[in-house]
C-alpha cells in the first residue's frame, strides 16, 4: 500500500488529542453522575420500599395455631382430642426431578389419586416458594421408618407431626359432636378481618355439631413467630415469639354411659334418641343412627368414603335427632289433653262414647280410631292410657286449631328448642296463618281433627319431643336443651301456667298408667322397673319415600311401615330424665321404642348395682340475657359470636 | 536505561546519599498503584462478606491479584515501543485463536469461549483481544496523520470488527461490545470527525431493533426483555435484577454494615461474589460506600487520562486513553446492570468481582499505562 508522504504535525495532533481527552473526561463525569443519581435514587428515594422488600424476603411471620380445646362428657371422659398426625411433605423446589421423586415415594408409601390431586392443586396454586407441600397424611410408624431409611433418595421430602382432631368414640357421638375439617378459603371469606387474623395459622374448622357451635370457644387465640429464613426457606433463627392461647376445654352435659346405652339400644335400626335432664336442660344422650365416622372427615374425606355415605339409603350423614321431621302421632296426646283441660272444653270426669270412629255433624266422613271396634266409654285418663283417637278428635274439634296452636308452641312444638347446635329444624305446629301462607288454602275442620292426634300437618323432631316431655315433666317450667355443661341459655317463652296446676300431676299419672297399668300401650317398657316412669307411645304414618331413590320391593315395603315413637320421663315423682325415641319404620311405639327409652333411663337413674340413684343436676351459671341466640341461620352468620 | 534523575535525600545520620525511589526503579506509577491497591483491598473486604465469610475465596482472589500485579510489573518494565512492535503480531495470533475457538473450542454454558491449550490449560483468547485490539488500532494510527482520513477510518474499522464478529459468533455479545468499544475509543481519540460519529450513532439507533430480532440469540433476547420488564418473571429471569436492586435500595445511605447484608448473606442475591458484588457493597456500605468506590475509580481513570495526556507519541497516547476509557466502560456497564439501568451482560466490577482472567488482563493494561508513563524521554529546553 502506497502511503502519501505527509508530515505529521505533532502540535496540531496533540491539541486535537487534548480536546478529545477533554470530551472523554466530560463523558466520564457525566456518566458517573448518572450512576450516582441511579444509586441515590435506589438508596435514598426508594430506600423504604426496598427495605420492605428485603425484609419480606427474609422475615417470615409464621402464625402458630392454638391447640384446640378438648371436649369431654360430664364426667370428664374424652370425646374429642388432638393427637399428632404424621404427614409427608415435599418441598418441590429441592427436587431436581419431581416426577422421579414422586415415583420413588410411591414405591415406599402408597399414594392415592386423591393425595396426588390435592398435592398438585396446592403445588400449582399461589404459595411461598420452598414451602413444603403436604403429600400424604396419616403415615404409619412403618411408613415413617421406610421414608427415614430412604431419605437421601428423596430430596425435599420430610415427615412432620401436627396435631389433628381425633374422636375416640367414632360413630357414637358423630351427630352430637360433629367434626372439624380443613379450613377453606370460603370459611375465611366469611370472616371479619380480626377473625381471619386469628385463623391465620389454623388448618381446621368446626364444621358441624358442637365443634361448629362452640368453634369460638374451642379455637383459642393465634400466636406468632417471626423467623429469619434464607432464600431456600430454611429457618435460621427466631426473631420474636408470641405463643398462642389454647382454646377452652369444653365439658358437655352428655353422659358417655347414657349415650352408649341409647346407641346400643337402637341397634342397627334407623332412628334417634334424645334424653334430657328436665332439672337443668342437660342433654344426656343425643343419638341419631346410623352415624358416621367423624375421623374420616378431619383431614379430608376420600371420594370413595364420601360416596359411600352419600349413596347409603340409610343416610348416615342425616341428623335425625336434630333435623328429622316426623309426625309425632299419639306422643303429643298428653300435651293436647292439657290444652283441652286448660281451655275447659273437657275435664277428668267427662266421658264420651267411642264407637270406633268420629264424624262431624252433617258429614258422612268417618275419622277412624286405631281400634276398629272402639274403646266404648272413655274419659281423659283412659284416652291417654289406651291412646283413644276418638276422644281426642272430639276434644280437639271443640278446642279448635287456634287454641291448640297457642298452647302447643309453649312446649316448643313448631319452634326451635334453642339447643346449642346449628341448623335445628323447627318442625311444624300448623295454624290457620301457616296454612294460608304455606299452602294458600283455608283451614278445614278435618285439619283440626287430624292435628288433634298428632297427624296431618304437625311435624316434630325427636329433640322437640324430648324437650316437650321435659317441660311437661317440669310442670310447665321451660327447658332449654344445652350440650355445654357450663352455659345457660335463656328460654324463649315463659313457663306454661295452667289454670289448675293439679292437671300436671294427673296427666303425669295418666302417663304413668301407660306403662304401669296392664291396659297401657307402653307396658312392655316398665317390666321389672325399679322406679316409676311416665310415657306415651305413638306411631307416625310414612307418607312417601324419596322419589329419586330406588328400592327393591322388599325394602320398599319395609320403608313404608309406620315410625315407632315414644316419649317418657322418670322418676314420676321427681323427674330427672325425659327421653324421646323414634325408630324409623319400627311400627309399634310401645313395644319397639319403649324398651329403648327404658335402657336410656336405666343408664341414667340406676347405679352399678341396679339400685335407683338419681344423679345430681349440673350447677349451671345463672342466665345471662346477653347470650347470643343462634337461630337456624346459615352456618356462617353466627361467626360473629367469636370473642 | 533509566532516564530519570536520582533523587537527593538524607538519612538519619545527616549524610547526604543518592538513592532512586523503589517505585521509580521498578517503573511503577505510585498514585495509580496506590489507587489500584486501595480498590483491591476494599474489594477483598467486600468479597469476604459476599462469599459468606469464606477466607478461602479471599485468598484465592488475593493470589490472582498477586499474579496480575506481577504481570503488571513485568509489562511496566517494557518500553512502549515494545508493545507497538508486538501489537500486530499479538493481534494476528489472537485472530487465529478466535477462529480456532469457533472451530475446536470448549463449550461452557452454551457458548464456545475457551480454548484448551496443551500445557497451558484453558484460556480465553477474547481476553487477549481486550488489549490487542486497542493496541492494534493505536499502532495503525501511530504513523498516520491525524485526524484520520476516511480510508484510514475504514481500515481501522476492519481491524476492530474482525475480532468483534468472531467473538460475537462464540457467542459472547458482551465481550464483543466491550472490545469493539475499546477499539472505537482509539478511533475517537484519534480525531474521528464529529460528522462520522453522528452518523455512527444514527446507524446504531436504527440497527439496535434489527439486531434484537435478527442477530441476538434467544437467551440474549431474554436478557433484554428482562431488563425492560424484570417483574414479568420475578422468580425466573427477573430474579437477579430484582434482588440486586432490593439489596442496593435497602442499604440506604449508610448501609447495613459489613457482613450484615441480609440479601447476600441469606442467599437471596445470586452471583453475589462475582458480577453482582456491587449489590453487596451497596447493601452493606450504602451510598457512602459506593461513592467511595467511585471516587477511587475516578482517581484511577483521572490518572490514566493524565498519563495519556503526558504521553509523548501517538501510539502511547491513544493506547493509554483507550485502556483508561475501557476501564471506565467496565465500571459503568457493571454498575449500570447491577442497579438496573442496563441489561444484564456478564461484565465484572473491575478489581472487586471475584475471579476470571479479567483481573490479569486489567492489571496488565495498567502495567502498560505505567510503562507509558515511566518511559518518557525528558527533553530539556
Amino acid at each position: 500500500m502506497r502511503q502519501p508522504l505527509t508530515l505529521k504535525d505533532h502540535h496540531h495532533e496533540h491539541r486535537l488529542f487534548s480536546l478529545r481527552l477533554l470530551v472523554a473526561v466530560a463523558l466520564v463525569l457525566v456518566l458517573s453522575l448518572v450512576l450516582v443519581g441511579r444509586m441515590a435514587w435506589l438508596q435514598i428515594a426508594q430506600h423504604s420500599r426496598f427495605t420492605t422488600l428485603s425484609d419480606n424476603n427474609r422475615v417470615l411471620t409464621q402464625a402458630m395455631s392454638p391447640p384446640r380445646g378438648l371436649i369431654t362428657d360430664r364426667n370428664g371422659e374424652i370425646l374429642a382430642v388432638n393427637r399428632p398426625d404424621f404427614t409427608l411433605e415435599l418441598a418441590v423446589e429441592q427436587s431436581a426431578d419431581l416426577n422421579e421423586t414422586l415415583n420413588r415415594i410411591r414405591q415406599l408409601v402408597p399414594l392415592t389419586d386423591d393425595d396426588l390431586e390435592r398435592f398438585e392443586r396446592r403445588r400449582t396454586s399461589a404459595r411461598r416458594p420452598w414451602e413444603p407441600i403436604p403429600l400424604r397424611g396419616r403415615l404409619t410408624e412403618e411408613e415413617i421408618a421406610r421414608i427415614a431409611v430412604h431419605q437421601h433418595e428423596l430430596p425435599g421430602a420430610r415427615v412432620t407431626a401436627s396435631p389433628v382432631r381425633y374422636y375416640p368414640h367414632s360413630h357414637l357421638f358423630s351427630h352430637a359432636l360433629g367434626y372439624v375439617n380443613r379450613l377453606s378459603a370460603e370459611d375465611l371469606d366469611n370472616m371479619t378481618l380480626a377473625e381471619q387474623r386469628n385463623y391465620s395459622g389454623t388448618h381446621y374448622y368446626g364444621r358441624t355439631g358442637v365443634e361448629r357451635y362452640y368453634e369460638h370457644r374451642l379455637h383459642g387465640q393465634v400466636g406468632y413467630r417471626q423467623v429469619e429464613t434464607n432464600a431456600r426457606g430454611r429457618i435460621l433463627r427466631v426473631l420474636e415469639e408470641q405463643p398462642p392461647i389454647p382454646g377452652d376445654d369444653l365439658r358437655l352435659s352428655l353422659d358417655l354411659k347414657v349415650q352408649q346405652a341409647a346407641y346400643d339400644a337402637l341397634g342397627e335400626r334407623r332412628g334417634a334418641v334424645v334424653a334430657i335432664d328436665p332439672r337443668d336442660g342437660s342433654v344426656l344422650a343425643f343419638v341419631s343412627r346410623p352415624g358416621f365416622d367423624p375421623n374420616l372427615f378431619v383431614t379430608g374425606i376420600s371420594h370413595k368414603d364420601y360416596a359411600r355415605y352419600q349413596q347409603d339409603h340409610d343416610h348416615p350423614l342425616f341428623n335425625r335427632a336434630l333435623q328429622g321431621r316426623y309426625p309425632p302421632g299419639s306422643t303429643v296426646k298428653p300435651m293436647l289433653g292439657l290444652a283441652g283441660l286448660d281451655a275447659g272444653v273437657t275435664n277428668w270426669e267427662r266421658t264420651i262414647y267411642d264407637p270406633g270412629y268420629f264424624s262431624l255433624e252433617g258429614n258422612p266422613h268417618r275419622y277412624r280410631d286405631w281400634k276398629r271396634w272402639g274403646h266404648g266409654q272413655v274419659d281423659m285418663e283412659k284416652a291417654v292410657v289406651q291412646s283413644c283417637d276418638t276422644y281426642f278428635y272430639d276434644m280437639g274439634f271443640r278446642l279448635g286449631i287456634d287454641r291448640m296452636h297457642d298452647f302447643m308452641v309453649g312446649f316448643s312444638i313448631g319452634e326451635a328448642t334453642g339447643i346449642d347446635l346449628l341448623n335445628e329444624s323447627e318442625g311444624n305446629m300448623p295454624s290457620r296463618e301457616w296454612k294460608r301462607a304455606a299452602r294458600n288454602a283455608p283451614w278445614f275442620h278435618g285439619d283440626t281433627i287430624n292435628t288433634s292426634i298428632g297427624q296431618g300437618f304437625m311435624l316434630t323432631t325427636p329433640l322437640q319431643l324430648a324437650v316437650a316431655t321435659a317441660i311437661l315433666a317440669n310442670d310447665g317450667h321451660q327447658v332449654v336443651p344445652t350440650l355445654a355443661a357450663d352455659e345457660t341459655h335463656p328460654p324463649r317463652r315463659p313457663d306454661i301456667a295452667l289454670k289448675d296446676p293439679r292437671n300436671w300431676e294427673r296427666m303425669k299419672h295418666a302417663m304413668e298408667a301407660v306403662v304401669h297399668s296392664n291396659r297401657g300401650t307402653g307396658r312392655v317398657m316398665a317390666k321389672d322397673a325399679r322406679y316409676h316412669m311416665g310415657a306415651k307411645s305413638g306411631t307416625a304414618q310414612v307418607f312417601s319415600v324419596g322419589q329419586e331413590e330406588t328400592y327393591n320391593e322388599e325394602e320398599l315395603a319395609e320403608r313404608m311401615l309406620d315410625h315407632a315413637l315414644i316419649v317418657s320421663f322418670a322418676p314420676v315423682e321427681n323427674p330427672a330424665i325425659a327421653v324421646a325415641v323414634m325408630v324409623e319404620n319400627g311400627r309399634h311405639g310401645g313395644s319397639v321404642a319403649g324398651p329403648v327409652a327404658r335402657q336410656v333411663m336405666d343408664a341414667w337413674l340406676l347405679d352399678q348395682d341396679g339400685n335407683l340413684n338419681v344423679p345430681e343436676p349440673l350447677a349451671r351459671p345463672p342466665i345471662q340475657n346477653a347470650l347470643p341466640t343462634p337461630a337456624n341461620t346459615t352456618a356462617h352468620s353466627t361467626r360473629t359470636a367469636a370473642p | 536505561m533509566s532516564q530519570v534523575d536520582p533523587v537527593r535525600t538524607t538519612d538519619n545520620g545527616g549524610h547526604a546519599i543518592f538513592r532512586t525511589p523503589v517505585a521509580t526503579r521498578l517503573h511503577l506509577d505510585p498514585p495509580l498503584l496506590a489507587a489500584l491497591l486501595l480498590t483491591m483491598l476494599g474489594g477483598l473486604a467486600v468479597l469476604y462478606s459476599a462469599s459468606g465469610g469464606s477466607l478461602d475465596t479471599v485468598i484465592r482472589q488475593a493470589i490472582r491479584f498477586g499474579g496480575g500485579l506481577l504481570v503488571m510489573l513485568v509489562l511496566a518494565q517494557l518500553p512502549p515501543r515494545t508493545f507497538r512492535f508486538w501489537a500486530p503480531l499479538v493481534y494476528g495470533v489472537g485472530l487465529v485463536l478466535l477462529a480456532l475457538v469457533i472451530l475446536v473450542g470448549t463449550e461452557a454454558k452454551g457458548a464456545q469461549r475457551w480454548l484448551s491449550l496443551p500445557g497451558i490449560g484453558r484460556f480465553q483468547p477474547a481476553e487477549l483481544m481486550k488489549l490487542a485490539v486497542p493496541a492494534m488500532v493505536a499502532w495503525f494510527f501511530s504513523d498516520r496523520t491525524l485526524p484520520p482520513s476516511k480510508r484510514n477510518v475504514l481500515g481501522s474499522l476492519v481491524l476492530i470488527f474482525l475480532p468483534t464478529v468472531l467473538i460475537a459468533m462464540q457467542p459472547d455479545l458482551g465481550t464483543a461490545i466491550l472490545i469493539a468499544a475499546a477499539g472505537l475509543v482509539v478511533l475517537f481519540m484519534a480525531g474521528l470527525s464529529w460528522r462520522l460519529i453522528g452518523l455512527a450513532v444514527l446507524v446504531l439507533v436504527v440497527a439496535a431493533p434489527l439486531m434484537y430480532f435478527f442477530v441476538l440469540h434467544d437467551y440474549q433476547r431474554t436478557r433484554v426483555d428482562t431488563f425492560l420488564n424484570p417483574e414479568a418473571d420475578p422468580r425466573g429471569a427477573g430474579w437477579n435484577i430484582i434482588q440486586s436492586k432490593t439489596a442496593i435500595g435497602s442499604g440506604g445511605i449508610g448501609g447495613k454494615g459489613w457482613q450484615d447484608g441480609t440479601q447476600s448473606r441469606l442467599d437471596f442475591l445470586p452471583e453475589s461474589h462475582t458480577d453482582f458484588i456491587l449489590a453487596v457493597l451497596g447493601e452493606e456500605f450504602g451510598l457512602i460506600g459506593f461513592l467511595l468506590l467511585l471516587a477511587v475509580y475516578l482517581v484511577i481513570i483521572g490518572r490514566g487520562f493524565f498519563i495519556s495526556w503526558q504521553a509523548q507519541e501517538t501510539f502511547s497516547r491513544l493506547l493509554a486513553a483507550a485502556l483508561t476509557m475501557t476501564f471506565f466502560i467496565y465500571v459503568f456497564v457493571n454498575v449500570g446492570m447491577v442497579s438496573g439501568l442496563l441489561p444484564v451482560v456478564g461484565v465484572p466490577l473491575p478489581l472487586v468481582s471475584y475471579g476470571g482472567t479479567s483481573i490479569v488482563t486489567l492489571l496488565a493494561s495498567f502495567g502498560m499505562l505505567m510503562s507509558i508513563h515511566t518511559h518518557r524521554r525528558f527533553i530539556n529546553f
